[in-house]
């Protein structure tokens, strides 16, 4: 079981988390024009990267934030957590 | 009542406590403190059990977590339980044990026969010829592995028992309380650390126990005991025995089976059998020593053969003979100490030493005590069939390949002994990667991918000072990491005896025209010749030499036998065995019971359950309840011998006659505050809301991103800057969490807070055409009318005296009116409403009613919203803005979205007016058709109107509105039904919606 840094309450089991994909997806900015390649890139194409990845969690048996984690899909290391509105490179 | 293997005063077990037992109905007794193996063999009973693939007998072979054959079904407190350990289990009075995989006796097991035919039984014996004719499978083949290759049998009781979880974190966690495990727990546990030190076996101490040494001139019993005094004494340190430590999972976070009560006779009715420990800690001590490993020779599966370890460990822990004429087979000088034993039990023992002649500490101490030693010498072969009567020893030639003279001797016992295997599961487990040590023919952990440390036998050392030395150090450096503290020990000074070289030597030859079978595998029946044949057929991958043949897939995890294999294959292949490799090690370590994994987990405490604030009315009121999510919910209140379809037909009858009221307590609430909180929900939902006054609901449809409907529901502004949202039951979570995934994540900017207010509200709709006249009377100082309070209106008041809201909304499709009151208020406000009531025909309805009315209505819900239908699909076009952009809107010109032979709703009805049509059935044109027969959509809902009193239906079929008036099939082969139907509007009852705004 993950041990995973919520960067509002600190280190929590996985049961308290739920997964919520890659992070560095941007959703197109609403109000505003998108071609259909980009639109379907969005809703539908995902990388499955083997090692290091950025995803979203959501503490959801906590408080309810949603962050950003970044770990290794091979072997669940985890490298770095944030608040989503921070930066992880 | 004597028990003939039994030493007079030996052992650590309580004479003054005899405990009786049955042993396939035999009568029998041992004392507290044995195991089932050390009582059976004190009573001289060595054939246990028959083997899995050949049935030959078999007895004991280890003393602990190792054994291989002794595998029984045991029953006690009331339980049966199968594949018991018999070398683990402890013996507690009433218990009776009784032998597996043998019919109808293990004295005389039919199976047996499979031995005489065991040239038909090779390797992959399964897969070749099990594989065809292929209708043979069901019929013979199946039944036949099943009743020949069944361990023990699993209960189906229901398991009576208590189990429990438990989360612990802590600094160290030591696992295993040997010499290095004690060492390190005692050094963190002076440095301030928090520690969990957790022992297998009941006795703490491991080797110590057995051990002849001294440490700081304690014997290493005593010395083991003070330090676990000491430790037990301090508060930062938790001493658990009966605790295996059996998984080493991610972020170090390790799984414990504690055996809390089976060994008590007596206990209270909480006290839990087995408890899990999931245990998050900084580092571990991996203590777990090493499990000693045999030579292979001819019919070394017989029962009377033993690994030489455990042979000294039932006469110093159990005192215990496992024979009185042994002989002793080894290649190191650790069996010395065993034979050592025996002598001082006045029993006479033979040593046959592979090695040649040659002298250490103990193989002089073994010639001063007069023992008879023979070098170059081993075991070819056993003899006797459900016990050792004799061996066939030979003296090896300087190749070891070849004999210079075979004899034979009388034995009732082989002691063997091929050197010791650290226990590297754990560190496996964790990621560490291992090497192979040549200087003990054995793996041992490498590079740690996790906080993890191997001290003492499981990285190798084998001699006591070694083991300390590491544990103490270990233990102090890795704990005064975390908690910046150092007390500065003394490492004690050790007495032991030193060990010679071992010989590699780990198969006896065959003499020629020999051909017993050696096994290397006892539990999954893996003899050499398997091997040899799985590597001719051409399995070269170690793990494919595992699956072939099941070397090392038995519970026992090939504890006793991967090493052996791996030795064999290198030999065959000509490689070393560091390039063969070795198979994976998973968790658990050993067995573990299905109860502890579920802990509390069972029946009502499966899951939560969600009740609402007037569930002690509907119990009163004969409810038959449906499970909608963690919630109960009244399914129809019953009268008299009424059935759930009577029961439904009533009550939703007399809400389009009457009024009826309705639970609704369950919807999702969400209550949203902000000045950007008309922008977000403009944003969320598919139609307009930025001009939705005060005071007004209006029914919404929010969308995922690829266009699928998500959930539909009403909000209503209460406020400039606040809303209240309803969602159905079951999206109650996943909605909440998708405001704030695009609030917190893709909107920052808008500021708007949510939060679930689902459980502070009670629910209650009132429906029916009667509703606005039961409505003035809960409200007799509010103007109710049409005028007043219009459809999707807004109001609140005081509901005698405490303080409610009404929305004017309905999914009934009648004039109705929604109320919530605090949760605190709900059950008054109930009983007022039926008080009320009464004068209006108002009666309680349950959600099958609820569905009736819905369905005939067309109003979709969970079954139409399967997350396939886009809104077009369901009729609700009308509630999709052109003008604004909203979450999913650019999926919704794909191309397959706008095909006009798309799948759509449409209404059903039964030619005959009289068939129910039952859900899920599919829509053909031709009933007859050949299968793959053309499928034009499927039955999502159905009930009987009552509006037109027959069966009515909501599906999704190609073509949706054109097929009106079209004939087609409802076919279910499930409920083997085939019901002509016609296709109709999903508008069944009032198509205009007039009731809603009457
Ligand atoms: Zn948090």
């Amino acid at each position: 079981m993950l041990y995973i840094k919520c960067p509002y309450c600190g280190l929590r089991a996985q049961k308290e988390f739920s997964y919520g994909g890659d992070a560095t997806v941007k959703r197109p900015n609403i109000n505003e024009e998108v071609s259909s390649e980009d639109w379907d890139n969005f809703v539908y194409m995902r990388k499955s990267p083997r090692g290091k990845h950025i995803e979203l969690w959501q503490h959801i048996a906590g408080c309810r934030q949603w962050i950003k984690v970044q770990r290794d899909t091979a072997t669940h290391e985890i490298f770095q957590t944030a608040k989503v509105t921070e930066e992880i490179r | 009542m004597s028990q003939p293997f039994r030493l007079n005063k030996e052992g650590l077990i309580n004479r003054n406590k005899k405990i009786s037992f049955t042993f396939n109905g035999k009568k029998l007794f041992g004392y507290e403190g044995d195991t089932i193996a050390s009582a059976l063999i004190a009573n001289g009973i060595h054939l246990v059990g028959r083997s899995f693939k050949y049935h030959r007998p078999r007895g004991f072979f280890g003393a602990g977590v190792e054994e291989p054959n002794a595998k029984l079904q045991v029953e006690f407190n009331g339980h049966s339980e199968p594949n018991v350990n018999a070398t683990e289990m402890e013996l507690v009075e009433g218990l009776s044990a009784t032998s597996q995989n043998c019919w109808p006796s293990v004295n005389f097991d039919v199976g047996a026969i499979n031995n005489f035919l065991k040239m038909f039984f090779p390797a992959g014996f399964y897969y070749k010829t099990f594989m065809w004719p292929k209708s043979f499978w069901y019929k013979i083949y199946e039944p036949f592995i099943r009743k020949a290759a069944g361990l023990g049998v699993a209960s189906i009781e229901k398991d009576k028992e208590r189990y429990e979880h438990k989360f612990e974190y802590c600094d160290l966690l030591v696992t295993g309380s040997g010499p290095s495990g004690l060492a390190s727990a005692y050094a963190a546990a002076k440095n301030g650390a928090k520690v969990i030190l957790a022992e297998d076996k009941p006795r703490f101490g491991g080797t110590l126990l057995t051990d002849d040494v001294s440490i700081d001139n304690l014997s290493g019993k005593d010395w083991a005991e003070k330090i676990i005094t000491e430790l037990k004494s301090m508060p930062n340190v938790t001493v658990k025995n009966r605790s295996q430590v059996f998984g080493y999972y991610d972020h170090n976070m390790l799984v414990m089976f504690e055996r809390v009560s089976d060994h008590l006779e007596k206990k209270s009715k909480f006290t839990p059998r087995q408890r899990l420990w999931y245990i998050r800690a900084k580092e571990t001590i991996l203590s777990t020593g090493s499990i000693e490993r045999p030579i292979v020779f001819g019919n070394n599966d017989t029962p009377g053969i033993f690994l030489s370890a455990a042979v000294k460990e039932y006469m110093k822990v159990y005192g215990v003979l496992v024979g009185k004429k042994p002989l002793i087979f080894t290649n190191n000088d650790s069996a010395y100490e065993t034979a050592l034993e025996f002598k001082k039990n006045n029993v006479e023992p033979i040593i046959l030493d592979t090695r040649e002649e040659h002298s250490s500490e103990l193989i002089d101490e073994a010639k001063s005590k007069g023992i008879d030693i023979r070098f170059s010498h081993g075991v070819i072969v056993a003899n006797g069939y459900k016990k050792v009567k004799s061996a066939k020893i030979g003296k090896l030639n300087k190749d070891k390949n070849s004999f210079e003279k075979i004899e034979t001797v009388d034995c009732d016992c082989i002691c063997v002994s091929g050197f010791w295997t650290p226990s590297v599961h754990l560190a496996s487990q964790s990621g560490n990667k291992l090497k192979y040590e040549e200087k003990i023919d054995a793996f041992i952990p490498d590079k740690k991918k996790q906080h993890e440390t191997s001290v003492g036998a499981a990285n190798g050392s084998f001699t006591l000072e070694e083991s300390l030395k590491h544990g103490f150090e270990n233990g102090s450096n890795l704990s005064a990491k975390i908690t910046e503290t150092k007390t500065e020990i003394s490492i004690p000074n050790v007495n032991e005896k030193k060990y010679g070289a071992h010989d590699k030597f780990w198969c006896m030859p065959l003499p020629k025209n020999e051909n017993p079978k050696r096994f290397v595998d006892f539990q999954n029946d893996v003899s050499v010749s398997d091997i040899e044949i799985a590597l001719r057929e051409g399995y070269r991958s170690i793990e494919h030499v595992k699956r072939y043949t099941t070397l090392g897939m038995a519970t026992d995890q090939g504890r006793t036998s991967n090493l052996n294999g791996l030795q064999l294959v290198s030999n065959i292949e000509n490689k070393i065995v560091p390039e063969v490799g070795h198979t994976t090690f998973r968790p658990p370590f050993t067995p573990i019971t299905i109860g502890t994994i579920v802990g509390r987990e069972v029946g009502m405490e499966y899951m939560p359950t969600r009740k609402t604030p007037m569930h002690e009315w509907h119990e009163k009121n004969n409810a038959v309840f449906v499970d909608a999510g963690a919630w109960k919910r009244p399914r129809y209140y019953k009268l008299g011998s009424e059935t759930l379809f009577e029961a439904s037909k009533r009550e939703a009858k007399n809400v389009r006659e009457n009024v009826g009221i309705c639970d609704v307590t369950t919807l999702g609430k969400i209550d949203i505050k902000g000045p950007d909180a008309a922008e977000f929900l403009n944003r969320v939902y598919t139609n307009a809301w930025m001009k939705l006054p005060v005071g007004k609901a209006r029914y919404g449809l929010m969308l995922r991103e690829d266009g699928i409907v998500m959930d539909d529901g009403t909000t209503t502004r209460i406020s400039e800057n606040h809303y209240h949202m309803t969602t159905t039951t079951a999206q109650a979570a996943n909605v909440l969490s998708h405001l704030e995934y695009y609030l917190q994540i893709v909107w920052p900017e808008l500021n708007v807070n949510v939060v679930s207010t689902t459980e502070q509200w009670a629910g209650a709709a009132i429906a029916g055409p009667k509703s606005r006249d039961m409505l003035s009377k809960l409200y007799p100082d509010l103007d109710v009318s049409n005028e007043a309070l219009p459809f999707m209106g807004y109001k609140e008041a005081e509901f005698f005296g405490v303080p409610s809201r009404i929305f004017r909304i309905s999914f009934s499709g009648e004039l109705a009116y929604e109320i919530n009151v605090k949760s605190d208020h709900g059950m008054f406000m109930w009983e007022k409403m039926m008080e009320v009531g009464k004068d209006f025909g108002n009666q309680p309805y349950g959600t099958e009613a609820l569905s009736t009315l819905r369905i005939e209505m067309g109003h979709v819900a969970g079954p139409e919203l399967d997350g396939r239908t886009i809104p077009s699909d369901v009729s609700l076009n009308g509630l999709v803005s052109k003008k604004k952009d909203f979450i999913g809107k650019n999926s919704l010109g794909r191309e397959a979205f706008n095909v006009e032979s798309r799948q759509k709703i449409v209404g059903l009805i039964p030619i005959d007016r009289k068939s129910s049509i039952p859900e899920g059935s599919h829509i053909v044109q031709d009933q007859n058709a050949k299968l793959p027969n053309p499928k034009l959509g499927h039955v999502s809902s159905s009930c009987w109107s009552v509006e037109n009193n027959n069966p009515f239906s909501l599906a999704i079929m190609k073509d949706g509105k054109n097929m009106i008036g079209k004939k087609f099939f409802a076919v279910s082969p499930l409920k083997n039904k085939s019901i002509e139907v016609e296709v109709i509007s999903s508008h069944y009852v009032d198509p205009e919606g007039k009731r809603v705004r009457s």
